[in-house]
């Protein structure tokens, strides 16, 4: 079910094999019958450690989410609520159980806290008089979930708002504590480098918890050379970005959650010969996307504008795989090629969901709106006129489009101009009030905090400077054929991507002063390792870093990574550790004020 | 450092987007094009039931069956029937993935502190473990029942602890000094968890002004407090603390954040009228200022609009009825809705578009752009005429815009203005190619023909001919115009 995760360098199966140990000890714990009720945003993540079937096994009989009100009846021994620490929650599980003890009182309760238990729910389950009810009240340790080969995540959306915003340090006690876990499957990683108070944190807390575990060796092989801790507010620029990979795309469009993709139906109704109009789907059509299919791992990080060809190229030799039944005369050679149409069936549904998904993406970035934002955010990068008001931006306001995309541009413009002039900045957020509504007065005001919006202090444009250092616009990025990751963005190379190949080669000695430009301290740390796993290096043999990312990372710097690890001459491989997979708008979107009513 | 505009003009009309034009048919379209035939011409010589045996089973919704969100979705929906009896979904297993599973690895092992093998045994120091391990402190309890813990932890060692979900005695933290020291070591930990019980602690057993004086130099507790009265809508307290710390601007904005959960429009604009007064910069108070009498404004225009509109005298409430009630609408919505509605009412009057304009100091773009859409969505096209010319001084009657007339046909266009309408402001807009790009777009002939003309282009006008109708007054005019023998054709 999970093959894909151990294809690459490191075996990240074995971090979701012992995520599901985990889980199966926990279910045991709670002997006999059981439902489960889930609090509906866990079973996305779940559902890439586990499926229905292992619980199953473990006796788990009913599924249920988690809602305000009576609990449906199920005949089983033991209720167990799977949930996030999270307050609102806790009010709807103590109402669950109210009622329930009303009516029959047989069931026993538990709780289980993905991914860390918390006093302030125990307290409001204390509050509610319910805490006592519960039977288990335990923690599932889920820090990192493998997305694929050579990527994790804590899908930890508040992480960066908690870490810039409100100051509050949790998610990186987590980080710390999933590095700590990584480190016992796949041996103490030597060296530490980081950019950033939020990496400073986390490698400090990671330096402590060693100590405290001082005297217990880790007996395992290092796997990683290298662990690069990088702030997301070193780069803010990077994700405002429009990624124009196709994967980056695809997310941009229609969003990627939990590995999986919902798409408009029209353009993937099986049309069968013969068969005049059929009734077309209504519901929009769900994709898993991972590098399991092998077409997809092939063009989910080419630029757009490569993806045409690639496709083509495939038909081609399916066409072509295909046509060998005229050649299978003999009984074994038909035999031969039924037993591989399987496979090329696979092949081709594979072929037809991406063609369909290009064509409906070609509709997007082939349109006047889509040129036009691209055209802007690229003079944004590239430094022209962004300490001007931008008649692009103003026009969009006049036509009252999407918010986030306008706060997604003049973001853009402070951070490529270090900060808005005082003029240019109280017009822009004069016209914001003015055409949505006073009330996102508070959003401006986290934006601001966050430093993606904001006045230009009296110190001086540095943007130019660490553009041209740091070679962040390529004028001849090759989306076809790129010898660059500027491909990724068709120009931009994503500066947290070069800070780590500069990192690999020369060394960041070569860029001190940019660094001292970036916000936060940069570091090195050595883990000592016990003597006899220093590793031997073959001759040639690739060195592996993993590159983790506090506050979020996009799909595009993603592919730029993965870029950099095939390489021929890069003599390194990544792997992609982040709080959370996020694009601009899903970063905005965090970061916005909402009305408390409007919460769930 | 910045290349010259002309420089800069070059350079993006360059290859750079080229990248996302397509403009090349035989390119990037039809390679989809071709990678779609092939994929269809393959489809019949595998007519089978699709997919069934090679790729994992999806359901309906797409969904892989057996995946949670699915069950959950089908046991739910199964429990639904109450006239069957309680079943398994059906689900196809993966049970070669489980009895593969023998990791000998647990997450929980290596951080809960269970010993496994004797290898933890320096950080559990035998903990019974029973099954509900009290992770709140106990506040309340007398003291004589802590008499079974151990409690003469350092704070670090009592912040450890906590971290490992062990129960600890807070109360034993007894002077000013030991609770800082407790509340220091939680901070160094970093684990948000523990900092926010020790604030709980501490908010219990300390004065306000002590704890929030001590708090002035510790950001990260102060930080974790407030996250901590704000997730518990603690505000009194909240607003307190900031008070004491001298944030004013938060105070402010926090406090005028309340104004969204009070639905009654009055009540809300009372207490935006009390907001007033709160310390906010300088130009945020000029915008909560405008924020308050707009809400006013509103529930002036609303009663009597509702009013006109039931008692069904007033035609434009008759012929356009309102989708809408116009209460907490952004100001430029407001703006739009009264020049929809009451565009020739004096300027003395609240809900007249002259009015607002002056009192929100719109400026004059903006103000343009609004009264342009609401006069053309109404198809008042005298009005849209008297927009352009109501500037003209001297008596001349030359159409002038603050906004370019390309953005002008734009608008009128989106609120299907006719070609009639439309010709007058295509011919104004100054670029040319411009202009007959949209000329040929919305079939204003003249101006193309025209332009034509003073271009002296015989070629494109000739072109042009077979593009109208035939013997249309068009024609005509072209015909003319090429056997003219006056005119000098530059080709």
């Amino acid at each position: 079910m999970a093959a894909h995760l151990s294809y690459g360098r490191v075996n990240l199966n074995i971090l979701r094999e012992a995520a599901r140990k985990e889980l199966r000890e926990f279910l045991d714990k709670c002997a006999g019958s059981k439902a489960i009720v889930w609090d509906e945003y866990l079973t996305g993540p779940f559902g890439l450690i586990a499926q229905y079937s292992l619980l199953k096994e473990h006796e788990v009989e009913k599924m249920f989410t988690l809602k305000s009100g009576r609990l449906p009846s199920a005949d089983v021994k033991n209720i167990i609520f799977f949930v996030r620490p999270r307050l609102e929650l806790m009010d709807i599980i103590a109402e669950n159980v109210f009622s329930e003890d009303k009516m029959h009182s047989a069931r026993d309760f538990h709780i289980l806290f993905v991914p860390r238990r918390s006093m302030l729910c125990e307290q409001r389950l204390k509050e509610q008089g319910v805490l006592a009810s519960f039977i288990n009240i335990d923690e599932y340790i889920l820090d990192l979930i493998p997305y694929d080969g050579d990527l994790l995540s804590m899908e930890y959306e508040s992480a960066f708002r908690e870490c810039y915003l409100e100051n509050d340090q949790t998610s990186l006690y987590h980080t710390a504590k999933g590095l700590m876990t990584l480190q016992a499957l796949y041996g103490t990683i030597p060296q530490i480098y980081g950019k950033g108070e939020c990496a400073r944190h986390v490698a400090n807390m990671m330096l402590r918890m060693k100590r405290e575990f001082a005297g217990i060796q880790n007996q395992i092989l290092p796997v990683f050379d290298t662990l690069l801790l990088l702030d997301r507010n070193v780069d803010l620029l990077t994700p405002l970005a429009t990624q124009l990979t196709y994967e980056g795309l695809i997310d941009e469009i229609y969003g990627i959650t939990n590995g999986y993709v919902k798409l408009p139906p029209e353009k993937f109704a099986q049309k069968k010969q013969g068969e005049g109009s059929k009734d077309l789907p209504t519901e929009p059509k769900k994709l898993q996307l991972n590098s399991a299919e092998e077409l997809y791992a092939e063009i989910r990080d080419k630029n757009f504008n490569a993806v045409g060809a690639a496709l083509s190229k495939k038909a081609k030799i399916i066409s072509a795989a295909f046509e060998e039944r005229h050649n299978a005369k003999t009984v074994g050679e038909i035999k031969q090629f039924v037993s591989q149409l399987p496979h090329m069936q696979a092949a081709r549904s594979s072929l037809a969901n991406h063609t369909s998904i290009a064509e409906l993406i070609k509709d997007i970035t082939t349109s006047e709106a889509f040129f036009d934002n691209l055209t802007v955010e690229q003079e944004f990068m590239t430094g022209v006129d962004t300490d001007k008001v931008n008649t692009y931006i103003e026009d969009c306001i006049a036509q009252k489009d999407p918010l986030i995309k306008i706060l997604r541009l003049v973001c853009m413009q402070s951070v490529c101009n270090n900060g808005l002039k005082q003029k240019v900045f109280d017009y822009y957020k004069r016209e914001i009030l003015q055409t949505y509504g006073y009330e996102h007065m508070l959003t401006l005001n986290n934006l601001e905090k966050g430093g993606l919006l904001k006045p230009q202090s009296s110190s001086r444009n540095n943007y130019p400077t660490i553009r041209k250092t740091l070679k962040l616009w390529m004028e001849d990025a090759n989306e076809q054929n790129p010898n660059d990751i500027s491909y990724v963005y068709s120009g931009y190379a994503p500066l947290s991507i070069r800070l780590t190949q500069v990192l690999a080669r020369p060394g960041w000695r070569s860029i001190e002063e940019v660094l001292k430009m970036l916000p936060g301290p940069h570091f090195e740390e050595r883990q000592q390792l016990p003597a006899g796993l220093h590793k031997k290096r073959q001759q040639g043999e690739n060195r592996t870093t993993l590159v983790f990312f506090l506050g979020g990372v996009s799909y595009a710097e993603i592919a730029a990574l993965r870029f950099l690890s095939q390489m021929e001459d890069s003599g390194m491989e990544y792997i992609i550790a982040t709080t959370k997979l996020l694009n601009g708008t899903t970063w905005i979107k965090s970061l916005m004020d909402r009305p408390e009513s409007q919460t769930p | 450092m910045m290349k010259s505009k002309a420089d800069e003009e070059e350079y993006w009309n360059s290859s750079k987007f080229k990248a996302f034009t397509f403009d090349d048919d035989d390119d990037e379209f039809s390679q989809l094009k071709e990678s779609k035939r092939a994929v269809n011409s393959i489809r019949p010589l595998v007519e089978e039931d699709d997919d069934e045996d090679d790729v994992e089973k999806v359901s309906w919704s797409g969904e892989p069956v057996g995946s949670i969100a699915w069950s959950v979705r089908e046991t739910a929906a199964s429990n639904q029937r109450t006239d069957r009896e309680p079943t398994f979904p059906k689900i196809n297993t993966d049970t070669t993935t489980i009895s593969k599973s023998n990791s000998g690895y647990s997450l929980s092992s290596l951080f809960k502190g269970k010993s496994r093998g004797g290898t933890f045994q320096s950080l559990t120091d035998t903990l019974s473990d029973s099954s509900v391990r009290l992770y709140a402190p106990e506040l309340r309890k007398p003291k004589s029942e802590y008499k079974d813990y151990v409690s003469d932890w350092s704070p670090e060692e009592t912040v450890q602890r906590m971290q490992q979900g062990k129960a600890v005695s807070l109360e034993k933290f007894r002077s000013r000094q030991d609770k800082l020291l407790l509340l220091d070591s939680a901070v160094s930990a970093h684990d948000g968890n523990v900092i926010t019980a020790v604030l709980i602690f501490l908010k219990r057993t300390l004065s306000k002004e002590v704890l929030f004086g001590e708090l002035e130099s510790r950001e990260t507790a102060l930080r974790h407090l407030i996250q901590y009265l704000t997730e518990t809508r603690d505000n009194r307290t909240l607003l307190e603390l900031l008070r004491s710390l001298g944030r004013m601007e938060d105070v402010a904005l926090l406090q005028y954040k309340e104004h969204l959960s009070i639905s009654d429009e009055n009540k809300r604009r009372d207490f935006l009228k009390s907001c007033l007064s709160l310390p906010f910069s300088a130009e945020d108070s000029a915008h909560v200022q405008d924020h308050y009498t707009l809400l006013e404004r509103q529930i002036i225009i609303e009663a009597t609009d509702r009013q006109a509109e039931r008692g069904g005298k007033v035609e434009i409430f008759q012929k356009f009825p309102r989708r809408a009630s116009i209460l907490n609408m952004p100001l430029v919505t407001t703006l739009y809705y009264c020049c929809f509605y009451h565009y020739t009412e004096p300027e003395g009057m609240y809900s007249s578009p002259l009015n607002i304009r002056q009192t929100f100091k719109i400026p004059e773009k903006q103000y343009f752009v609004t009264a342009l859409s609401a006069r053309a969505k109404l198809k008042a096209w005298s009005d849209v005429d008297a927009l352009f010319t109501s500037r003209n001084w001297l008596g001349f009657t030359r159409k002038k815009s603050p906004l370019n007339f390309q953005r002008v046909v734009d608008i009128l266009q989106k609120n299907s203005a006719p070609t009639q309408v439309l010709k007058d402001y295509v011919a104004l807009v100054d670029d040319a190619d411009v202009r007959i790009g949209l000329a040929q777009k919305y079939k204003c002939h003249d101006i193309v023909i025209n332009t034509y003309r003073d271009l002296k282009d015989r070629q494109l006008l000739l072109g042009y001919r077979g593009k109208v109708e035939r013997g249309s007054v068009e024609e005509r005019k072209i015909d003319e115009l090429l056997s003219n023998l006056q005119m000098r054709w530059k080709n």
